[in-house]
């Protein structure tokens, strides 16, 4: 019999931590598929973050390093800066990646570092269960924002796609969904991109993905698809930010 | 004409461990400015793209050791270099390479603190290299060179000390070694190193490789601290190194280490002039620290005198060496004082 649907090659068999309804699993599973359809299991090289992901050795078929929290693009430079040849990419989440790892994802975007950034946006510090993130939203309670994030007091959130797209390092940043099909497939299309330019050379890249945590929202994992497209997008609206080498423009 | 041609050169100490590090292999350097050792970045910026190696000014020393985990774990022999401050950022890469057992060579060139100190020469970081330095239960090799030619050996030594056992290895130097210029031997490049099995290549013809540190099911990571601290056992088995001066016949032993040893070894000449029998004993790896050729000597000796640039960090070390009841006196000077052989030498007087 021919199958029609299987594991990816990237994947292995292990269970994963993630509790029901996570985003990681999906998202792990997008890249997965991308780095089979792309035939580049064999020279792809990625960095776990610390974070709910901090696993991902465990999870993806290819070799992967753990980093320190938030040192995942230092360390993915030292990577690809030696073997140029290898495809390079980190997988973040928001704390890992826009709070304590802010100067090195800005650093490797400023200098247009030759990697693929996987930005897990879930609004919340995932694995030390639900402190507020640097993504939190106004009024979004937390285990550390008990009456609301209140931007008076605990500040704003970080628009990381934002952010980076006024540097010129960066060569592609977009932000999407994975609450509806159509919207994974949207996805698995920004990864493919980000992994296609860094192939060709491109430069630096970053998907970011508004990823549901329902555990730590203490929501249904219906209700929290259904929050990142009704809420997140609201102060995280998905789209393109930057593509240096869309066509027709260079 | 070209520099692989020269056998001698004329350098200062940065410049001379970069040398060391480039006649090693290391191919890879990520680094961040800070005096005494801003010449380390300077020089490597154009001796890296010469040697077919990468230089990175990164964005923090935090960024650099992570930098080096990166091309470490890619199977490179990769460095960074700072100084005290910047070292104390760069611990948490320290242990991370400690724990996923990583090889790389961190130079320290010590200036004074705590706090942002000064930029003069000092031993003050000797407790936090010997000591693990950051979180957990680890070690690294720390080599203590004493002059421009020794910087330049043991940190060539520090890229196979690093390999042999996948340890993060420090050369603890300071701000004196780092801009003094003395003429320097170098010795054969190294070509071809063998490739590392564990390192992350990518995963063609074999299984794929993971680096990490985090072993959460009950008993791993106690089972990995002991393998960790069996290699220690073997390190402090094969790879202590010292040296003695004038140790067969004398009446008080020094103890110094890196410049205030050279500094030391005048004293001692001083002292020889005028018939007063000292010896010097020199502790080059700092740790694994050599506690049993020093306590031979406390045996054969009844006093010793201490000397570091700092408030007395090595004693210690020199207290469990000294098994014996030799009695003990110490001379020191914080904040980036040197002191002069003079100095060490009425001291010697004293006692
Ligand atoms: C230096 C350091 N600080 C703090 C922690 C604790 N810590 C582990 S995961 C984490 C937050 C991770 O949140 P995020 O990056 O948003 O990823 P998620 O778990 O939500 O996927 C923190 C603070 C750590 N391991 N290291």
């Amino acid at each position: 019999m021919k199958p029609v649907y299987k594991k990816p090659e990237s994947l292995t068999d292990n269970i994963t931590i993630y509790c029901p309804g996570c985003g990681h699993g999906i998202i792990h599973r997008l890249i997965a598929e991308v780095i089979d359809e792309l035939g580049i299991r064999e020279k792809t090289i990625a960095t776990a973050p610390v974070g709910c992901a901090v696993l991902a050795y465990d999870y993806f078929n290819f070799d992967v390093t753990e980093t320190a929290h938030g040192r995942g693009p230092a360390v993915a430079t030292g990577i690809k800066r030696v073997l140029p040849d290898r495809i390079v990419f980190t997988y973040q989440g928001d704390g890992d990646l826009a709070a304590i790892g802010t100067a090195e994802i800005v650093h490797a975007a400023a200098r247009g570092e030759n990697i693929t950034v996987i930005f897990v946006n879930n609004a919340v510090y995932g694995m030390t269960k639900g402190q507020m993130a640097p993504t939190t939203l106004p009024g979004q309670t937390t285990t550390t924002t008990p009456y609301g994030r209140d931007p008076s007091y605990h500040g704003y959130p970080i628009r990381v796609c934002e952010l980076l797209s006024t540097l010129e390092g960066v060569s592609y940043l977009e932000r999407t969904l994975i609450d509806t099909p159509a919207n994974i497939l949207k996805t698995k299309r920004a990864i493919k991109k980000a992994f296609i330019y860094q192939i060709e050379n491109k430069g630096f890249s970053l998907i970011e993905i508004l990823s549901p945590c329902p555990t730590n929202w203490k929501m249904t994992p219906s209700q929290a698809f259904k929050w990142t497209a009704e809420v997140m997008t609201k102060i995280f609206p998905p789209g393109i930010y930057k593509d240096k080498y869309k066509k027709g423009e260079k | 004409m070209d520099k692989k041609e020269i056998k001698k050169l004329l350098l200062n100490g940065c410049e001379a461990s970069a040398e060391g590090a480039i006649d090693a292999g290391c191919k890879f350097y990520a680094g961040y400015p800070i005096t005494p050792q801003n010449r380390f970045p300077e020089y490597m910026s154009r001796r890296m793209p010469e040697e077919g190696g990468i230089f990175i000014q990164a964005e923090s020393e935090i960024s650099a050791i992570n930098m080096v985990f990166g091309a470490a774990a890619a199977g490179v022999r990769a460095m960074t270099s700072s100084s005290s401050p910047g070292i104390s950022l760069k611990q948490e890469g320290i242990s991370y390479l400690a724990g996923c057992e990583l090889p790389a060579v961190i130079i320290n060139m010590n200036r004074g603190g705590p706090g942002l100190g000064d930029v003069t020469p000092s031993q003050s970081d000797y407790f936090q290299s010997t000591r693990g330095g950051g979180h957990g239960d680890y070690r690294t090799i720390v080599l203590a060179p004493w002059n421009v030619q020794e910087i330049y050996d043991l940190t060539y030594l520090a890229f196979d000390l690093a390999d042999r056992y996948r340890i993060p290895v420090i050369v603890l130097a300071d701000g004196m070694i780092a801009q003094i210029m003395e003429p320097v031997k170098r010795k054969k490049k190294k070509e071809n190193l063998p490739q590392k099995k564990w390192a992350l290549t990518g995963c063609k013809g074999r299984k794929p490789n993971s680096i990490k540190s985090l072993f959460l099911k009950p008993g791993v990571l106690e089972t990995h601290n002991w393998k960790l601290a069996r290699k220690y056992r073997k390190i402090e088995e094969k790879e202590v190194r010292s040296e003695c001066y004038f140790c067969d016949d004398m009446d008080l032993l020094v103890v110094s280490f890196g410049t205030c040893a050279r500094i030391s070894l005048e004293a001692v000449n001083i002292a020889r002039e005028k018939k007063i029998k000292v010896g010097l004993f020199r502790p080059i790896t700092l740790w694994p620290f050599p506690y049993e050729e020093l306590s031979k000597l406390a045996e054969k000796v009844g006093k010793i005198l201490v000397v570091e640039m700092n408030l007395g960090q090595m004693i210690e070390d020199v207290k469990i060496a000294n098994k014996n009841n030799a009695r003990i006196f110490f001379y020191g000077r914080p904040g980036g004082g040197v002191p002069t052989p003079e100095e060490i030498f009425k001291e010697i007087k004293k006692i």
